[in-house]
């Protein structure tokens, strides 16, 4: 800080603290999980606080996506249509026990678990997990993405690269 | 024990000869029926004065690979107004197992088929679109034969998905000066509450025809409960009805009980009914808070899931969880009441209507909700009968059934509570109608409560379906062992078979279960209320605008786990 109205950070910094700080959630509700993750972004839990604040329905608009409920193998095209209509740098969040591994639905329809089609970044246990639950779940894909930029600029220095570009 | 005084319905002079033989000793009236005669014992039982079986209330397959005829087609037919019911097999052969389709004597029998079809191989001549309804159209087999491997799955890969075109039937308009448009609605869409797909054909702003396609949420509950044993089965009931999942829990214990010949205490009984009403309360809650976002009354959906949060409150002290509690046991409850169980309560019936009140003076006279909802998608008493509704939706259109009235299980006979029914049929009667039972639900809380708390075990003292206290298995040898047995074998239920129905937060819920003696449960069908409601969801939209089919959908309740199961 000097005086009052200059920061000085890298390109990198600001961009992770806007990534982490305005996060735009596309729910992709499917079932039980959905009703709680209804509960997070309501009133009395209010994702809001941590950045999450404005819910996107549209892939083309999100950043992350939340899969909040058991994926069927009939779902299984649309998610994975959606995950690729949205824009990069993209995280997944896996909410509850069938979206991580098919849950106790070890059936002929359910898909055992999204990372068959999807990559996922945070899994949040649970059936359904419980508000604090999720909650704790993207605060942990803060930390990753936090992490993530770090390990980024360092890469960068060891190949000696300055381009600045932001694979996720 | 209602469904024993079922009275049986006269076998009319008319039906054919040796067309239909009548079954003795099961829990309601059923008839095995010869399939050629089908059509017209259908026909005549609906049409009848005698019999005027008005409702079909399901329709499902079982499969006994060790008959001669292989498939039953088991129908559940329920009179208006005479308030009897009758169950109708049909046996067919495995190289032939052809049905008449009966979608021309009720409506509701459409996706009834589609589902049989789909699950069994049931082919039912006669019907317009005999196509899968729940599995994808990759999927090969039948999966609830029993020689369907329950793990085993199918890829569906994009270009395979079915791409509907539904086109309206009859004679175009003449004054048609729109290019007509069809779009895609879901099932990822966030009007769709959940996973439905709704393809519309639009003239200008009109829908001249669409079509609903659901199953993306079949998570195949009737298979893994074939795979589980009958206590094991109970946390699949929670994942149906998730908005109000006690209510499943305890439809299926009744039923599971009432086969057993078992009684749940007093003590048990009395709180299920509480807390079944308050899962209705919450269920109905997300039902109008999410018609109302829909409509763009955003705040109205803070206002409604408040009272939810208030109510997961008593549920987490009951049984630890919040939405899914797996609170019931076949017997009773999972484990006793909390010491403050009547204060949370008395708390909550101070609470909840607070909020309810709140949207109440915000909406109901709200023009642009009015304008929104009024008239809009309005069923006739006789159609939704014929569709197989049930229910707070049937109840908006002016059929004063439920459940709870007409059959009292539990306590219900002994409440005062009044059954609310609206005339128009429409979006705004459907909420009005929420709206009234919330008040009605609490109403008999505040009864049941005022009767006190039963003293006594919170479940049967019967070794054989109730888990010994966690002291005596590890202390004592015999708690041990029918610790052990327990939960390695399961509750042993005898053979027989059994339908039980409870008003559900939507219509009514049944399970229908035969039990083979084996350990595990050999079928459980679910009638699912939301089930009929959503197949008749094209009718309803026929001429309606596009934001009139966005209005509606939330107002019809159609939960996901349910419908699809």
């Amino acid at each position: 800080m000097i005086g009052e109205s200059w920061v000085t950070t890298t390109v990198d910094k600001l961009e992770e603290w806007g990534r982490n700080n305005s996060f735009w959630p596309l729910p992709f509700g499917t079932a039980c999980c959905a009703i709680e993750f209804m509960s997070v972004v309501s009133s009395h839990y209010d994702m809001a606080r941590f950045g999450y604040e404005v819910v996107r329905f549209s892939p083309r608009q999100s950043d992350v996506m939340i899969v909040a409920g058991t994926i069927t193998d009939k779902m299984a095209p649309t998610l994975k249509r959606i995950y690729d209509q949205m824009p990069d740098p993209k995280w997944v969040v896996s909410m509850g026990a069938c979206a991580c591994s098919g849950g106790f639905y070890r059936a002929y329809h359910v898909m055992q678990g999204i990372d068959e089609i999807v990559p996922v970044d945070v899994y949040v246990p649970g059936c359904p997990p419980t508000p604090e639950g999720l909650m704790y779940g993207i605060l942990q894909l803060k930390e990753k993405i936090k992490r993530d930029s770090k390990r980024r600029l360092k890469e960068k220095r060891a190949h000696g690269d300055d381009s600045g570009s932001a694979a996720a | 024990m209602p469904t024993a005084t079922i009275p049986a319905p006269p076998l009319l002079d008319s039906l054919p000869e040796g067309s239909v033989e009548v079954v003795e000793g099961l829990d309601q009236p059923t008839w095995i029926v010869r399939r050629d005669a089908l059509a017209q014992v259908a026909r005549q039982l609906r049409d009848d004065p005698e019999t005027q079986f008005d409702l079909l209330l399901d329709l499902c397959g079982v499969d006994y690979p060790d008959r001669d005829e292989r498939f039953e087609a088991v129908y559940h037919l329920y009179s208006l107004p005479r308030a009897a019911r009758l169950r109708l097999k049909v046996p067919v052969l495995e190289d032939d197992p052809v049905l008449p389709s009966l979608i021309d004597v009720w409506t509701a029998a459409d996706w009834f088929e589609r589902e049989a079809w789909d699950m069994f191989g049931l082919r039912f001549e006669g019907h317009p679109n005999l196509r899968r309804i729940l599995t994808h159209e990759a999927f090969q087999g039948h999966p609830l034969r029993k020689d369907y491997d329950p793990a085993r799955r199918w890829i569906l890969t994009e270009d395979k998905i079915y791409k509907p075109n539904p086109q309206p039937t009859g004679s175009e308009s003449v004054d048609d000066m729109f290019e007509r448009m069809t779009i895609n609605i879901g099932p990822s869409h966030p009007a769709m509450h959940g996973t439905f797909r709704v393809v519309a054909t639009l003239d200008g702003e009109v829908i001249v025809a669409s079509e609903v396609e659901i199953g993306y949420l079949h998570r195949c509950f009737e298979k893994m409960a074939e795979t589980h044993t009958w206590q094991q089965v109970i946390p699949y009931t929670d994942r149906l009805n998730y908005c109000s999942s006690f209510i499943n829990n305890v439809a299926y214990c009744r039923t599971v009980e009432k086969l057993m010949g078992i009684e749940a205490p007093p003590r048990a009984v009395w709180a299920q009914m509480i807390l079944s009403e308050f899962s209705r309360i919450m269920d109905h809650c997300v039902c109008n808070g999410s018609t109302l976002v829909d409509t763009g009354a955003l705040t109205n959906f803070w206002y409604m899931f408040q009272p939810r949060e208030e109510i997961y409150g008593l549920l987490e002290a009951c049984c630890g969880a919040r939405l899914t509690v797996s609170a019931c046991r076949i017997g009773g409850l999972l484990e006793d009441l909390p010491p403050d169980f009547e204060a949370r309560c008395r708390h909550l019936l101070e609470t909840v209507p607070e909020f309810i009140d709140d949207v109440d003076k915000v909406v109901t006279k709200n023009r642009i909700w009015l304008d929104r909802s009024v008239g809009v998608a309005a069923i006739s008493a006789e159609e939704a009968v014929d569709h197989g509704w049930t229910g707070p939706c049937l109840r908006a259109s002016g059929v004063d059934y439920d459940v709870r009235r007409a059959y009292p299980y539990d306590l219900y006979g002994e409440v005062d509570f009044e059954v609310p029914v609206f005339q128009g049929g429409d979006v705004f009667d459907r909420y009005r109608m929420r709206m009234e039972e919330i008040h009605q639900s609490l109403s008999i809380i505040r009864q049941l409560l005022d009767r006190g708390m039963p003293d006594g075990p919170y479940i049967v003292d019967d070794p054989h379906v109730a888990l010994p206290p966690k002291e005596d298995a590890y202390n004592q040898m015999e708690a041990m062992i029918y610790h052990f047995k327990l939960i390695m074998d399961g509750i042993q239920v005898p053979p027989g078979e059994l339908y039980h129905m409870v008003e559900g937060a939507n219509g009514e819920l049944g399970f229908y279960v035969i039990s083979d003696g084996s350990g595990k449960p050999y079928r459980i069908k679910v009638r699912p209320p939301c089930f009929p409601i959503m197949a008749s969801f094209s009718h309803l939209m026929q001429g309606g605008t596009i934001s009139d089919a966005i209005a509606t959908l939330g107002g019809l309740n159609i939960i996901a786990g349910e419908l699809e199961r």
